[in-house]
């Protein structure tokens, strides 16, 4: 083995531990999904990497959801605490924003049932 | 040419030969897809000691009759896509000059896994295969590296028995 092999050998080392990392970054956030739920009923679903402002309106007020470069926030609402708003971006699976005066529950979640998806049919495939 | 045709044979039916062996015993390393490919020893050795068209047409024969053999049309074309560029970028390394046995050995590993994987991600329509890409490039470096190791050895000892004298 001369230097000329041992470099092409560390090249394609290299190579295939970035790949390895870029694909895991880009698979991770593939599926995630951020689940809406009001008072306990599932809302909806919106894929975590297409930015998106969703407004949910119900009898007790409302709440500005926005979805924007993998992280979802709740940027505005009319409850009295504003808690959700101040808990700022959440962007890992299993996180949750939720406005107990409005019953709204605001999670990423990395794998959502089919059924529970309904129109949003991008992870199955 | 009667000389050209019964050493090209004889490789062939020794490529055969490791293609069967590595049929019955798989030399496997518990990731699936990944094997040794023993009988890529014949086409380094031959890369070294034939004219690269003589190896050409050993390694795809080689594979058509392993293919016909034990596996399908599927699996055939996996494994010419794999030979076909493992063989291209081998000559190209080795008429680079700068590389060894060794170096050129673990290219046609690497572009071997590369060339299957990309006809895979083609056959079944499925671009997620790909993530598989690191794992398998790795993987044709180790097998690379430990079939041009072999490939130095016999070498080696046919030169030493004037075996390499006589094919000219």
């Amino acid at each position: 083995m001369n230097k000329r092999d041992f470099a092409f050998i560390v090249i394609i080392i290299i190579v295939a531990t970035l790949s390895y990392f870029i694909m895991n970054i880009g698979s991770d956030r593939d599926g995630y999904m951020v689940k809406v739920t009001v008072d306990g009923k599932l809302y909806g679903t919106y894929p975590l990497d297409e930015d998106k402002t969703i407004e949910i309106k119900n009898a007790d007020g409302f709440n500005t959801v926005s979805i924007h470069d993998g992280q979802v926030s709740v940027t505005d609402a009319d409850c009295k605490d504003k808690y959700c708003v101040k808990q700022g971006v959440i962007s890992n699976n299993n996180e949750s924003i939720i406005c107990l005066p409005h019953k709204l529950v605001v999670e990423i979640a990395g794998t959502v049932d089919n059924n529970e998806v309904g129109e949003v049919d991008s992870i199955a495939k | 040419m009667s000389k050209r045709v019964a050493r090209i044979g004889i490789f062939i039916a020794l490529a055969m030969i490791f293609s069967y062996i590595e049929v019955l015993i798989p030399f496997s390393f518990g990731i699936p897809g990944v094997k040794l490919g023993v009988a890529n020893i014949v086409v380094v050795t031959g890369l070294y000691m034939l004219k690269p068209q003589e190896v050409f047409f050993i390694s795809i024969l080689r594979i058509l009759l392993i293919g016909l053999l034990f596996g399908n049309v599927m699996t055939l074309s996996y494994s010419l896509a794999g030979g076909i560029l493992s063989f291209v970028v081998m000559y190209i390394f080795k008429k680079l000059g700068s590389f060894s046995i060794i170096g050129v050995s673990a290219a046609g590993g690497v572009f071997h896994n590369l060339g299957q994987i990309i006809v895979a991600a083609f056959i079944l329509k499925n671009e997620k295969i790909l993530y598989y890409f690191p794992v398998l490039i790795i993987a044709g470096v180790v097998t690379g590296i430990l079939i041009g190791f072999v490939s130095d050895k016999v070498i080696k000892t046919l030169k030493i028995q004037d075996f390499s004298e006589n094919l000219k």
